[in-house]
């Protein structure tokens, strides 16, 4: 017999809630506004959501997720979507680790559809297409790249270079055709637009604002982001995503085993 | 687009290094600027994963992202300028008898097979293990930390225009090679894949050659 939610022993079934709670006021726990172009990291913990809110309707922000425990431990693109068979993620989707375990997952999602392999803008690509602009001169209106500023905050926790894989790019959708090549395309975009991400471990969050590496717009301007983080619980037995495929399953039964 | 295919004169009676990498076996090598890295499906349909590395500084190594954004198109094959993740070029396939290579799908483990096949098949081998086995005691400075997303030679990994994400048959074939010219000092390592429970090695996983040539 196969391992799976319905055949775990009745003391870590009972573990898992019958369901996480929705966004609602009353469980809020902090905002913070993330302007266009620049970078956060922080600390999330189980059983708390991240909400991010595209304010003017071009946000992109680039996100990499660490196990605050063991940070060897951090979102891996491939492993994500091929347990899912997806390319992008959005609503049902858990974000998965490189050691099998979901790190996150979206119960909602008003997008429909977020990047997951054109990863960030450099100092290159910002200067090439939109010129320069230096703290000298322009002051935080300067123009900033997603790589640097993911570089930054990764350093602050004895992270670097090294550490940066593919990264999620919400709220930006980029279509592919037959041949693989790359089209971005704006029509999800909408003053509003939000995504939930639940934490399903503790989590290191590095998160970049600056502008999606293929987005054709003609002048840098990159969007706000608005982050409220409330108390959600984790995945319950009835959850979207625990039930999006027999993988996901499997999946959250590797990440209770965690914190069992 | 069809996949453009082109042989390569060279002869392997003038390789430097002839080697097969039986499967699920290692294999970390370096190869330096200019010399040509060949890889040769010796019986088809056999994934072959592999990450390159700044040899200088291993801290560089192969990028999925910066080879997507580079080319705009998510496949690899003949011309493919394969990106490091500080942006320089590590090396170019110069030749490619089989047409398409995946970079999205990432090598086997362990821990990704008990989610995508069942708990109990954790104790199968996979390319992670393969991996983590090549880079235990390197004389590189390689960590696990530095085991980025690699490349999929020979592998078939379609993406539709929904968004959809399949794992095909693959499009090689007995004897089929794809061959790149070194444009930095590299470290390469391979996994060649063990992978029995979906069709990216055809479950029956093979041997593969690998071979340089001295700058041409």
């Amino acid at each position: 017999m196969q391992t799976s939610f319905a055949t775990l022993p009745p003391l870590a079934r009972a573990a898992v809630p019958a369901h996480s709670t929705p966004f609602s006021e009353d469980l809020v726990l902090w905002h913070e506004q993330l302007g266009g172009g620049s970078h956060w990291s922080g600390v999330l913990r189980r059983g708390n959501t991240l909400r991010l809110v595209d304010v003017e309707g071009r946000a992109n922000v680039a996100a990499l997720f660490f196990n605050l425990e063991e940070r060897t431990e951090r979102y891996n693109m491939p492993d994500t979507l091929k347990a899912q068979h997806t390319a992008f993620l959005t609503r049902g989707h858990a974000l998965y680790s490189d050691m099998g375990r979901v790190l996150c997952s979206i119960p909602e999602d008003s997008c429909g559809w977020h990047d997951t392999v054109c990863g960030v803008s450099t100092a290159d690509c910002v200067r090439e297409r939109y010129g320069e602009a230096r703290y000298q001169e322009h002051r935080n209106a300067m123009y900033r790249n997603g790589q640097d500023g993911l570089e930054v905050e990764l350093n602050k926790w004895g992270l670097g270079r090294r550490d940066i894989g593919a990264n999620v790019n919400f709220f930006s959708k980029v279509r592919t055709d037959a041949s693989g090549a790359l089209r971005f395309d704006t029509s999800n975009r909408a003053p509003g637009q939000f995504v939930d991400v639940r934490c399903e471990m503790n989590l290191l969050v590095v998160l970049a604002s600056a502008p999606h590496p293929l987005d054709p717009a003609p002048r840098y301007q990159p969007g706000t982001v608005q982050m409220t983080v409330w108390r959600s619980g984790t995945a319950g037995a009835d959850d979207v995503c625990r039930l999006h495929c027999p993988e996901n399953d499997r999946g959250f039964i590797n990440t209770e085993r965690w914190f069992l | 687009m069809s996949p453009i295919t082109q042989t390569s004169s060279l002869d392997p009676l003038h390789a430097v290094l002839d080697a097969v990498v039986p499967a699920g076996e290692p294999w970390l090598q370096s190869v330096r600027q200019g010399q040509i890295f060949r890889i040769v499906d010796l019986e088809g349909n056999q994934a072959v994963d592999t990450l390159f590395y700044n040899a200088h500084d291993v801290e560089e190594h192969y990028s999925l992202t910066r080879t997507i954004q580079a080319q705009r198109a998510l496949y690899l094959g003949l011309g493919s300028r394969l990106m490091s993740s500080e942006g320089r070029l590590m090396c170019t396939i110069v030749a490619d008898t089989c047409g398409r290579h995946d970079t999205l799908g990432g090598a086997c483990s362990c821990e990704s097979n008990t989610v995508r096949y069942a708990l109990e098949k954790r104790g199968m081998h996979a390319c992670r293990d393969s991996f983590m086995a090549a880079i235990a005691n390197n004389p590189y400075g390689l960590l696990k930390r530095d085991i980025a997303s690699n490349i999929n030679f020979f592998m078939n990994v379609p993406v539709t225009p929904e968004g959809g994400l399949t794992f095909e048959d693959g499009i090689s074939g007995s004897g089929k090679y794809v061959e790149m010219r070194a444009e930095m000092d590299l470290l390469v390592l391979i996994s060649n894949c063990p992978q029995l429970n979906n069709p990216c090695n055809a479950y029956q996983p093979t041997p593969i050659r690998c071979l340089v040539w001295d700058p041409q």
